[in-house]
């Protein structure tokens, strides 16, 4: 379970977290849903310990554990994943090399034995079949010269590779046509299960058509100012984050 | 891609202080008295039992270093060498020379052995033929001459080179035994007098390799001479010289370690190459001398002159170095390209950590017509590295149909270390075609953090992306150099983040 209390945080010296009370159940997903600047992305990446997002307040703990003490690295061998919404090129790391080390890594942190490359491989080709993904893929450059679908399709691809106990998905559906978000979807609803959750960071409802999420939280100003079932988020798109606000 | 893991696996096991070739053999050398005479280098000789041109030639080298002021245009900022301080001749002490490994100093073995520097070819068959056709690990054999400090020590699988009429030795044998091919060729691609630490070399050179490759024949295996400066205050005057016959192919690698020390030492080699018609020569450097500690205390000073020439038609010279030591790196493997449609190439990785200082690249002169070359250097620093490509296209007036592309990126990791591009084009020649490009670039924070959040720590993440960033020339590398060459890129930058 992921749990967040009174967590603030600050870019630069400017507050953008202003106290955000959040918990996930193992097992759920949520959805965070807010306008332009309410926070999503920085709370995506004080979870995930990015340089820069500077924590002022608060806890946080994931499956007991306090994470804001780790390193990144620490955070991601406990299970906890961010899709980014811009992923970024490694010009000349293969993708494979790139995909395997990661998971290697991991696993090694855990104490698992280390996939040898004909492991990883099988396991990537049967990964990337699911989200049709071209075998080339994994010998290009990481992200070098994919296209907007192709960089998210990867993301997921990483996902499903790394199988993270917490997911979260920083406007994953940006720039995704339709078949492209229905993969996506596919890839995620596929992980759901006891032992995985989300936090599906999104503006749009349409990808919550798809991935249904448990709860949904509309986040304006650094705070989450509303919470509520799949519901909510249909009341959003039909009345705008204003009236949502209003009404909170 | 098991590359990777390994390079992940090295950098775990290795400490702060990085450098784990740093230890010292303790075994009976044998010196000339410190400093730089007349008298010297006739001791050098005499030692060397030469044919009297060579002492003729050595002495006419120093005559002319004399004469010379060290070069200061370069890039690179030293305090004063007092050539009056070393020792130019340095033996491991032994009756007579070894007809066989088993007569070498079994102290000797052991300190390549430690250094992973296969001398025992027995060892190596043995492996070889356990696996059938597919060679142990994955490794192909290596012949390998090992020198240490200014003598050759021991070189591996001549007979079965010497079966095709491949001549590999040392250099004081190839006196001895293939005096009309010295005689030939050396100094012909860099005269005695060339610059001031050619000039230096000529005069005291003490050991080196010596290839021939007749006519037609493609060396069955790589050829590899392993250096190692061991004793104190001692400067290593390597001479390597390469001749390729027509229509021949050799791929040959040099590897160089040295004790940590907390003086300076000086390295100043020689290297030339000879390619006729149809011969193709590819060398290959992982050069790992010791850089000094982080606080720029000791190290080597690496003062190389390294040139090569195609002489023949058709005929191609590849230099590909991967520069991750020394304190102080003053090297310019240059193509002379006189041969029509001869092809010279230069791949390079300079990385430059903590104080180190690397002023390199390459000249490429293109006298005969449809000559082409290639560039392509990748320039890391960190720390206070500082870092500087230098490179010279000369295109003369009868290189019709010349062509030239040169590429020069620099990476930069940290706020305090520097890259400098300097190159230099001269075209004398209205049909030759001539390409520059060059990049900057810093490791970003958020490739950093992407690698992070993935698992990885930071040095696995910087070491990946500079491996990334150095392929183009690592996959020029023979496979098993290239892993090597990835696991010392990684060591290299160690320390450099966070």
């Amino acid at each position: 379970m992921l749990k967040i209390e009174g967590l603030t945080a600050e870019v630069e010296g400017k507050p953008i977290l202003k106290g955000i009370d959040l918990e996930v159940p193992t097992g759920e997903v949520h959805a965070i849903m807010g306008p332009n600047g309410s926070g999503k992305s920085t709370l995506s990446y004080v979870l995930a310990g990015r340089e820069g997002y500077e924590v002022t307040g608060g806890t946080v703990t994931f499956n007991g554990r306090d994470i804001l003490t780790m390193e990144p690295e620490e955070r991601a061998a406990a299970g906890l994943f961010l899709a980014f919404q811009y992923p970024v090129e490694l010009p000349g790391v293969g993708n494979a090399t790139f995909l395997r080390t990661a998971l290697n890594a991991q696993r090694k942190a855990r104490g698992e034995s280390e996939l040898d490359a004909m492991q990883f491989l099988k396991l990537a080709r049967e990964r990337m079949k699911v989200l049709a993904m071209p075998e080339d893929m994994l010998k290009r450059g990481v992200n070098v010269g994919f296209s907007g679908g192709e960089k998210k399709r990867n993301e997921i691809l990483q996902m499903t590779l790394l199988r993270p106990a917490l997911a979260i998905l920083d406007e994953t559906d940006s720039g995704l046509d339709i078949d492209a978000l229905k993969i996506v979807a596919d890839g995620v609803n596929a992980m759901r299960g006891p032992d995985f959750s989300a936090l599906v960071i999104t503006h749009y409802q349409r990808l919550l058509d798809y991935i249904v999420p448990d709860r949904v939280h509309v986040l304006v100003g650094g705070r989450i100012v509303r919470s509520g079932g799949p519901e909510l988020a249909k009341e959003l798109e039909a009345q705008g984050y204003a009236a949502v606000q209003a009404a909170a | 891609m098991p590359a990777v893991t390994e390079t992940i696996e090295t950098v775990q096991s290795v400490t702060e202080s990085g450098y784990k070739w740093g230890f010292e053999t303790d075994i009976e050398m044998e010196f000339a008295p410190k400093g730089l005479s007349e008298e010297i280098v006739r001791f050098i000789s005499a030692k060397k039992n030469e044919p009297e041109w060579l002492l003729e030639w050595r002495l006419r080298a120093f005559a002319a270093w004399r004469a010379m002021e060290e070069p200061r245009w370069a890039a690179v900022k030293y305090p004063p060498i007092d050539y009056q301080d070393f020792y130019y001749y340095a033996a491991p002490k032994q009756k007579k020379a070894p007809k066989s490994l088993d007569e070498v100093d079994p102290e000797l073995l052991r300190t390549y052995e430690k250094l992973g520097i296969p001398l025992r070819e027995q060892a190596i068959l043995a492996g070889v033929e356990g696996a059938g056709e597919t060679p142990a690990e994955g490794r192909m054999p290596v012949a390998v001459d090992a020198v240490f400090d200014s003598v050759s020590v021991a070189t591996t699988f001549k007979e079965r080179l010497e079966k095709e009429g491949i001549i590999f030795c040392s250099i004081s044998e190839a006196v001895q035994n293939h005096p009309e091919l010295v005689r030939k060729y050396l100094g012909t691609v860099v005269p005695q007098g060339d610059n001031f630490f050619a000039a230096l070399n000529s005069a005291v050179f003490t050991d080196g390799s010596f290839v021939y490759i007749p006519k037609g024949v493609r060396c069955p295996m790589e050829l590899s001479t392993y250096f190692r400066i061991n004793a104190k205050s001692t400067g290593q005057f390597e001479r390597t010289l390469i001749i390729a016959d027509e229509g021949s192919y050799v791929s040959y690698l040099e590897g160089c370690t040295a004790p940590m020390r907390d003086e300076n030492q000086l390295h100043a080699a020689v290297v030339e190459l000879i390619a006729l018609d149809d011969a193709t020569i590819k060398y290959s450097t992982v050069q790992n001398w010791y850089p000094g500690d982080a606080e720029g205390k000791g190290g080597i000073y690496n003062f190389v002159t390294k040139r090569g020439a195609c002489r023949g038609a058709r005929s191609k010279i590849s230099w590909t170095q991967v520069e991750t030591g020394s304190a102080i790196t003053w090297k310019y493997p240059s193509c002379i390209l006189q041969g029509e449609d001869s092809v010279g190439e230069f791949y390079s990785v300079a990385i430059t950590n903590n104080w180190q200082q690397a002023d390199t690249g390459t000249k490429m002169f293109h006298i005969g017509p449809r000559t082409r070359s290639t560039i392509i250097s990748k320039g890391i620093s960190a720390g206070h590295g500082q870092n500087t490509y230098r490179g010279l296209v000369r295109i003369g007036a009868k290189a019709h149909g010349a062509r030239n592309f040169t590429q020069c990126d620099s990476l930069l990791i940290g706020d305090l270390c520097g890259a400098h591009t300097v190159p230099y084009i001269e075209n004398r020649c209205l049909t030759a075609k001539v390409e520059h490009e060059a990049t900057t670039s810093r490791i970003a924070e958020d490739q950093l953090f992407y690698c992070r959040q993935r698992g990885l720590t930071e040095e696995e993440a910087v070491g990946l992306i500079v491996n990334g960033f150095c392929r183009e020339v690592l996959k020029e590398l023979p496979m098993e150099f290239a892993v090597e060459a990835q696991k010392l890129l990684q060591i290299s930058l160690e320390g450099s983040v966070g």
